[in-house]
C-alpha cells in the first residue's frame, strides 16, 4: 500500500557524494573508504603524528553541544584546528535554549554568523536529521551523536583502528559487548561493519540491554559472553551507564562484571591476535578488567589518536565534495551558455 | 426550506440502503428517501446529483477543536468548518481542553461556541476525573446533565486501578458510555515510537505493545466487574483486537475504534524521523495495521475516528521525540476511508457504517443516519473527482498532516447540516 520501505538519503548531494554526515546507514563502501584513506594521509607514516594542513582555511565551523561531552568535543576541536578552520564551540544546554529560544532560532542565528559547518551533539534521536533539514543549502551538518541513534565519526574511527591493526575489516568476526540498546555508537558500528563486509557481527548482553529487534540490525545475538567471544578477531566493549541500574535493567555493576566483564580468561577465548576496543571512557572493573584494558591486545588509546585523523578526514571530504559540486554546477552553466551562444550564432 | 436531491446513489448502512434514488428534506430533517416525492411535497430547490453519491454526515468520535485553551491550534469555528469540508457533521470533542472539560461551565461554553458556529453538531465528552488527573472524580452526573455524551480521560488514562474501578462503578448507574484509551504510562516510559525494527534501527525510545495490551486487560476486567458500557479508543495493536473480540464473544457491552491513520500508515513511515508521523498511540507494525483492518472488516472494531489534533507549527518543528504527537484528520477522514475502499481493504457499506451509523449508536444519538425524521445531515460526494490534499487548501488551523501531497479519488462536493448547505467545494 503506502508504506515507504526505504527513506531517501538526505546526506548525499546531487553527485551522490557526502554533503552531511548524519548516519552511516545507506552509505556505500566507497563513501567509507574515501574517508578512511583520507584519514591515513593525515598521519605521518614515520612519526605516527597528525599533520597540520591548510585544507579548511577560511572556513567557519561551529561545535554545538546540546549535551555535555568532553572527549568527542575536544577531538573535534583539535581536528578542526589541524585543518586550519576558524572554530567556535557552544554549550547550548547552558545558554540560549534555557532562555526559551527555540531550537531552530538558535540554529538560524548561528547560521547567520557565517557558519559553513555545524558539528552537533543532541540528546534526541534524529536531531542531526532535523538540523540538516533546516540549514541553508551551503551549510553542512556533522552528527557528533544524536540520542540513541548514531555516532558516525566514532564508528569510523573504530573502523580505521581495525584497518590499522588487521589490514582490513572484510571477513573479520567482531563481537560487541554490553549495553547495545542505549548505544548510538553501537548502532553506527554495526552499520559500518556491515558496509565494510565483516564476516560476522555478534552482540553480547542481557536481554534488557538489547533492542527488541536485533535482527533489524543484522547481528547475531548472544546472552552468554563465553560463547559469543569464541574465535572473534575484534572485541568492542561498550560503556555501561549508571542509569541502567537505576531503571532496573541490570542488578549491579558487580553482577554485570561477573557475567559480562572482559577478563583475561575470557579474552583467551577469542583468536590469539584479537584486539580489544572501547569508545571510552572505560569503567574499570565494570565492563573491563584493568589487566585487559592496559594489556597488549588493547588498542583503546590508539582509538583516541585516530579519532582526530578520522574527524579531519570527514570534514575535509565534505568540504571538498562541496567545492567539486560548485565546480560541476559552474561547468554545467557554462556549457549551457555555450550551447545558447552557438544557437544564436548558427540560427537554423 | 424544502430540498430535493435527485438521482444520487444513496449509501446509508443504517437502513441497508445502497441505490440510486432521491432524498427529500424539509424543516432540517429527512422527509423521505424514495423515487417519488412524499405527498404534498414541493421542493424550493432541487439538486441534480446524477453520478454522485450521498452518505449520512460523518460522526467522528474523537476530534480536538482547539477550544477552550491554546494547547491546540484552531477554534470551534475553524475546526467545524474543516469538519464539514470533509463531510463530518457530528464531532465529539475529548475533554483535554484548557481548562479541562470537567464542569458544566466548560461544557456549556463549548456548546455555546458550537451553536454560534452552527455548521456541525459538537458533542462534548466530559472528563472522568477532575483535571484529567486520575485522582478525584469529576461531577459526572452534572456533566451528563449538561449535555456530555460520554466520559473519558482523553489521552491521559487513569493509572490507579482503584480510582478507575471507583469511577466505573459510580458511572455505571448513569445511562452513559465511558471511553477508555489504554496505555500504561509506566510501560510507555519515555517512549515515542513502536518497539519494532524501525525504533531498534533509529534508536528511538520504544513503546512496547504491552503498554496498550496490559492496560486493556486491566480495564476489561474492571469494566466487566462494574457492568458499565465501555468504548475503547484508538486501538493500535493486533493483540488488542483479539482481546476485544474475545470480550465481545463473552457478551461484554464493549465497543472500540481505531484512528484512520493507523489503517494506512505504519512504523515504516517513521524511518525518515519526520515528526508529522509522531502520534499517540504510535504507528505500529504492518502486521498490527493488517490486524486493525481485519478488525474493521469483521466488525470487532466498530468505528473509525479522525483523532483530529490540530497543532501549532512550532510544536512539530522539533526533532521527532520532542515534537507533540498528533495528526489533523477531519478533512481526510472520508477521503482516506474511500481510499481503503478503492484499495479493496474495506467494502463501501462497512466503511461508511464505521463512520456514520455505528459511532452514532455507540453514543445513542440520532445522527449518522438518513432515516425519515432524522436531522438532514449529509454529504454529496463526486466519486470520480481526483484531487490532491495540499497544504494551502487545509481549512483546519493545524497543518500537521502526513497526508499532504496524497492524491485522492472522490471528493466532498457539498455538505448539508440540518438541511442547510454548510459547505460547497471551491466556494468556501
Amino acid at each position: 500500500m503506502t508504506a515507504r520501505l526505504t527513506a531517501p538519503n538526505p546526506q548525499l548531494n546531487e553527485l551522490g557524494k557526502l554533503k552531511h554526515l548524519l548516519t552511516l546507514e545507506g552509505l556505500k563502501q566507497h563513501h567509507l573508504t574515501e574517508i578512511l584513506d583520507t584519514a591515513e594521509s593525515f598521519i605521518d607514516p614515520n612519526t605516527n603524528k597528525i599533520k597540520k594542513v591548510p585544507l579548511l582555511r577560511g572556513k567557519s565551523i561551529m561545535n554545538l553541544f546540546f549535551e555535555p561531552s568532553t572527549r568527542t568535543r575536544t577531538t573535534f576541536e583539535i581536528a578542526e584546528k589541524r585543518l586550519s578552520a576558524d572554530i567556535e564551540s557552544l554549550d547550548i544546554q547552558t545558554s540560549a535554549t534555557k532562555k526559551g529560544e527555540s531550537l531552530l532560532d538558535t540554529l538560524w542565528n548561528l547560521q547567520a554568523m557565517q557558519a559553513d559547518m555545524f558539528v552537533i551533539r543532541h540528546a534526541e534521536s534524529g536531531a542531526a536529521h532535523f538540523f540538516a533539514q533546516h540549514v541553508a543549502p551551503h551549510v553542512h551538518v556533522l552528527n557528533a551523536g544524536d540520542g540513541q541513534h548514531a555516532h558516525p565519526t566514532q564508528a569510523l574511527l573504530d573502523m580505521f583502528t581495525i584497518r590499522k591493526k588487521k589490514g582490513d575489516v572484510f571477513d573479520l568476526k567482531v563481537a560487541i559487548v554490553g549495553d547495545i540498546l542505549h548505544s548510538r555508537v553501537v548502532r553506527s558500528q554495526i552499520q559500518a561493519l556491515s558496509i565494510l563486509e565483516a564476516r560476522e557481527i555478534r552482540v553480547i548482553g542481557p536481554k534488557t540491554l538489547l533492542p527488541e529487534h536485533p535482527e533489524a540490525l543484522g547481528v547475531h545475538v548472544y546472552h552468554d559472553i563465553e560463547e559469543g567471544l569464541k574465535d572473534v578477531d575484534v572485541i568492542i566493549m561498550v560503556r555501561l551507564q549508571n542509569e541502567r541500574m537505576k531503571s532496573a535493567l541490570i542488578p549491579s555493576e558487580k553482577e554485570f562484571f561477573k557475567r559480562y566483564g572482559l577478563t583475561e580468561k575470557r579474552l583467551a577465548l577469542a583468536k590469539p591476535d584479537a584486539i580489544v576496543m572501547h569508545p571510552g571512557p572505560i569503567n574499570r572493573g565494570v565492563e573491563i578488567d584493568s589487566a585487559v584494558a592496559d594489556g597488549p591486545q588493547s588498542v583503546i588509546l590508539e582509538q583516541v589518536t585516530y579519532g582526530i585523523a578520522v574527524r579531519m578526514a570527514v570534514m575535509s571530504v565534505i568540504m571538498s565534495n562541496a567545492a567539486q559540486l560548485a565546480q560541476h554546477q559552474a561547468e554545467q552553466e557554462q556549457s549551457a551558455l555555450a550551447e545558447e551562444n552557438a544557437e544564436m550564432e548558427n540560427p537554423q | 426550506m424544502r430540498l430535493a436531491i435527485l438521482n444520487a446513489r444513496v449509501i446509508d448502512p443504517s437502513q441497508d440502503l445502497d441505490k440510486v434514488t432521491n432524498i427529500y428534506m424539509a424543516r432540517g430533517r429527512i422527509a423521505e428517501i424514495g423515487d417519488e416525492a412524499p405527498e404534498g411535497f414541493s421542493a424550493d430547490q432541487e439538486i441534480d446529483a446524477t453520478g454522485k453519491w450521498v452518505v449520512p454526515g460523518l460522526v467522528d468520535l474523537q476530534a480536538r477543536l482547539g477550544e477552550p485553551g491554546s494547547i491546540f491550534a484552531g477554534s470551534i469555528a475553524s475546526e467545524t468548518r474543516a469538519a464539514v469540508a470533509g463531510g463530518v457533521t457530528t464531532i465529539c470533542c475529548p475533554p483535554d481542553t484548557n481548562p479541562v472539560n470537567d464542569t458544566q461551565a466548560v461544557t456549556e461554553l463549548i456548546q455555546r461556541r458550537a451553536r454560534q458556529a452552527a455548521t456541525a453538531y459538537v458533542m462534548p465528552i466530559g472528563a472522568l476525573t477532575q483535571g484529567l488527573e486520575g485522582k478525584l472524580l469529576s461531577g459526572i452526573y452534572s456533566l451528563i446533565e449538561g449535555g456530555c455524551v460520554a466520559l473519558s480521560q482523553a489521552n491521559r488514562p487513569v493509572q490507579s486501578a482503584l480510582t478507575l474501578k471507583n469511577a466505573l462503578e459510580y458511572t455505571a448507574s448513569l445511562d452513559t458510555v465511558v471511553m477508555l484509551r489504554c496505555e500504561d504510562q509506566d510501560l510507555k516510559n519515555n517512549g515515542v515510537a513502536h518497539d519494532g525494527p524501525v525504533a531498534s534501527r533509529l534508536g528511538l525510545p520504544p513503546i512496547t505493545p504491552a503498554a496498550e495490551t496490559s492496560a486493556l486487560a486491566r480495564d476489561l476486567v474492571l469494566v466487566e466487574e462494574s457492568g458499565i458500557r465501555a468504548h475503547f479508543s484508538q486501538l493500535s495493536c493486533a493483540r488488542s483486537v483479539e482481546m476485544i473480540a474475545e470480550a465481545k464473544k463473552r457478551g461484554l457491552p464493549v465497543t472500540c475504534d481505531v484512528a484512520i491513520h493507523q489503517l494506512l500508515l505504519s512504523e515504516m513511515d517513521v524511518l525518515s524521523f519526520n515528526s508529522l508521523f509522531h502520534v499517540s498511540p504510535p504507528l505500529r507494525s504492518l502486521r498490527d495495521r493488517d490486524a486493525l483492518l481485519a478488525g474493521v472488516r469483521s466488525g470487532v472494531i466498530d468505528a473509525i475516528v479522525s483523532d483530529h489534533t490540530p497543532l501549532h507549527r512550532d510544536d512539530k518543528l522539533l526533532p521527532f521525540g520532542e515534537s507533540q504527537p498528533g495528526i489533523i484528520g477531519l478533512e481526510t477522514l472520508l477521503p482516506l476511508v474511500l481510499k481503503l475502499v478503492q484499495e479493496g481493504q474495506l467494502d463501501i457499506t462497512t466503511a461508511i457504517k464505521a463512520v456514520t451509523q455505528t459511532p452514532a449508536e455507540i453514543l445513542q444519538i440520532p445522527t449518522g443516519s438518513l432515516q425519515t425524521s432524522r436531522p438532514a445531515d449529509l454529504a454529496i460526494i463526486d466519486p470520480e473527482g481526483i484531487w490532491t490534499f495540499d497544504k494551502d487548501s487545509i481549512i483546519s488551523e493545524g497543518k500537521n498532516s502526513p497526508f499532504i501531497g496524497w492524491e485522492f479519488i472522490g471528493k466532498v462536493e457539498q455538505t448539508f447540516f440540518q438541511g442547510r448547505p454548510v459547505y460547497k467545494n471551491n466556494e468556501v
